[in-house]
């Protein structure tokens, strides 16, 4: 375990290179000059190599590249060109709104979609099992931007019973999360009821049937718990896509976060905000990404051994 | 037996058809299937005759039509410009089908040749290839859009650009394990044998025996990528008003939620329905192509 721990861990260092290695270039491979775009053609040209001389864009890149890297190892993410504020502070101010909407759609999709997909692959009427493909299908297809807006129209606007926007802790997080929730909803029902079917199939569900055990018993301890590792792996990887997912679900709910602070930086061309927030949201990813590597590794001991 | 990579392994169809005709025998027990393929063809259709079959000029301002909801005049109401929402939705479908054939192309042909090279010639380009690849993987796709953007500038063409960029590297590491396999073929040792150039091999011999699992990664990645590209320009960073696009429409409708329900459900059941359709016909494709691909 600790040779596979040690293995995975020291991988993230050649990863999370290759992610600085590409923000950092994301500067540098902008068509057009990056200072020009961000001043407006009209600056003069002493703030012009202010800015210049700011963002270090007179060095060589091999130089620059080490400079942005030592500055990122030290948590300093640099300055927004707009606000003036450092882009750490300006992060940090934003994020726990996000991974709060991120985490909340993560609880609701796995509840959701492992039962939805339990369902389906033990459903002894076959309705039951069309009824949740379809509806996962659906899911899977409704652009957030659409069903936010149409459970605001029901919710809040004809039936009245949750608030539109963002302030009223958990009242009002629940829309956007079920919302944000419903596209990994419908994937983790899908990988659950193929997972689970296949699983149904194998002799030690028959052998468990044979000698008697429940239905329920059958479906929720051996089928369930051995079709676990491709729903773990598909919901551990889901998580850094609900929070890059939360931009558009943030917009649609008019909630404040990392998404709106990502849309702003955009359109206001501040690239040390953008760079900033892309650099953090992917680190995260990876982060995750190897924390389920190392759960499914405690999860099923052959991967240990590969 | 379930596979350790963490991809279940279910064989539910038939084995693969070899002809069209068999294809089309296939596809007459799937209903479904045939009706998605069909609402797919209506909206090309409406989208390559949106001209002829809207009934007002999608961004006239008709006097006196502001919010009107759906009537015989206007079916589908009026926006808060007095525009016929009808004939911007018949006018999205459009922009939506130019999106999903503009940043396919680029995933597949850019991904294909990225692949196609770094499988079949492996050592150093491969590794460097892959690397690259490996690196892109390492964000989630809208992540990846929204950087692209940044760079380029908000902007329809350039959110086009940033969704199919942003999908390069899946069909990428897809074609290079479709490569490795066919290359390993004794048609290929042949075809050298022969005396064979590189080019003739990779064109005669390899990419028609590899391409089968991008298309159908490509038929579920033409929804994906209209489904990404309207939520850019629902944000603001793609399509820009007054174009009617389906996602800058609904980011419209946001505001006249109250008052005018119509403009946020039509562009929406829009969208939805076209993305439906393309799901089915990629969950039939992969079947029919390949069922061991299923997920």
């Amino acid at each position: 375990m600790r040779v596979f721990l040690t293995r995975r861990i020291l991988l993230l260092v050649p990863t999370l290179l290759g992610v600085t290695l590409a923000t950092f270039l994301m500067l540098h491979l902008t068509p057009g000059d990056p200072v020009t775009i961000m001043l407006g053609e009209f600056a003069s040209t002493a703030d012009a190599a202010r800015l210049r001389a700011e963002l270090g864009l007179d060095r060589p890149l091999v130089v620059q590249y080490l400079k942005f890297l030592g500055r990122v190892i030290r948590g300093d993410l640099g300055d927004s060109i707009r606000s003036h504020r450092s882009v750490a502070e300006e992060i940090a101010d934003r994020l726990p709104p996000t991974m709060e909407l991120a985490l909340a759609a993560q609880v609701l999709a796995v509840g959701l979609g492992v039962a939805a997909g339990v369902t389906a692959a033990a459903a002894r009427h076959p309705a039951v099992d069309s009824a949740i493909v379809a509806i996962s299908l659906v899911g899977l297809s409704m652009p957030t931007f659409w069903s936010g807006l149409l459970l605001i129209l029901l919710f809040s606007l004809t039936l009245g019973w949750l608030p539109i926007t963002a302030s009223g802790g958990l009242r009002a997080l629940l829309l956007p999360a079920v919302t944000l929730a419903a596209p990994a909803a419908a994937v983790l029902a899908r990988i659950t009821r193929a997972s689970v079917l296949e699983v149904l199939r194998h002799d030690y569900v028959r052998t468990a049937r044979a000698k008697g055990v429940s239905e329920r018993l059958v479906v929720y301890h051996h089928a369930l718990r051995n079709a676990l590792i491709p729903i773990v792996t598909v919901a551990g990887l889901q998580f850094a896509g609900l929070v890059a997912g939360a931009v558009i679900v943030e917009s649609v709910f008019s909630r404040p976060g990392l998404g709106r602070l990502a849309v702003n930086a955009i359109l206001a061309r501040d690239f040390p905000l953008a760079q900033g927030i892309v650099l953090i949201v992917a680190a995260l990813y990876v982060f995750v990404n190897v924390g389920v590597d190392i759960l499914y590794g405690i999860l099923d001991p052959r991967i240990r051994y590969q | 037996m379930t596979a350790v990579s963490g991809v279940p392994r279910v064989v539910l169809s038939v084995s693969a058809p070899r002809t069209s005709r068999e294809a089309l025998r296939h596809l007459r027990r799937r209903p479904v299937v045939l009706g998605a393929a069909l609402v797919l063809a209506s909206f090309v259709i409406l989208a390559l005759a949106a001209p002829v079959l809207a009934p007002y000029d999608p961004s006239v301002l008709i006097p006196g039509a502001v919010l009107h909801p759906p009537s015989r005049a206007f079916p589908l109401g009026t926006d808060e410009l007095g525009r016929d929402v009808l004939s911007r939705v018949i006018h999205g479908a459009r922009i939506s089908l130019r999106i999903g054939l503009v940043t396919i192309g680029i995933a597949v042909v850019l991904g294909t040749v990225i692949g196609l090279l770094a499988g079949f010639y492996a050592g150093l380009v491969d590794g460097v290839l892959m690397a690259v690849m490996e690196i892109l993987l390492a964000f989630p796709q809208i992540l990846l859009a929204m950087a692209i953007l940044a760079m380029l500038g908000p902007s329809l063409t350039n959110a086009m650009i940033a969704v199919g960029l942003s999908a390069v590297p899946v069909y990428a590491r897809t074609a290079r394990g479709a490569t490795l396999g066919v290359r390993a073929m004794d048609y290929v040792e042949a075809a050298r044998a022969m005396g064979a150039g590189d080019g003739r091999i990779l064109a005669r011999h390899v990419l028609p025996n590899m391409i089968s699992p991008i298309v159908v990664l490509a038929t579920a990645g033409v929804g994906i990528a209209i489904l990404i590209a309207a939520g850019l320009s629902y944000l603001g960073l793609g399509a820009q008003p007054p174009t009617p696009e389906w996602g800058a429409m609904l980011s419209g409708a946001r505001s006249y939620l109250r008052s005018a329900w119509w403009m946020a459900t039509y562009p929406g059941l829009a969208i939805t329905l076209v993305v439906i359709s393309l799901n089915l016909c990629g969950d039939w494709l992969r079947d029919l192509l390949d069922p061991r691909m299923r997920t």
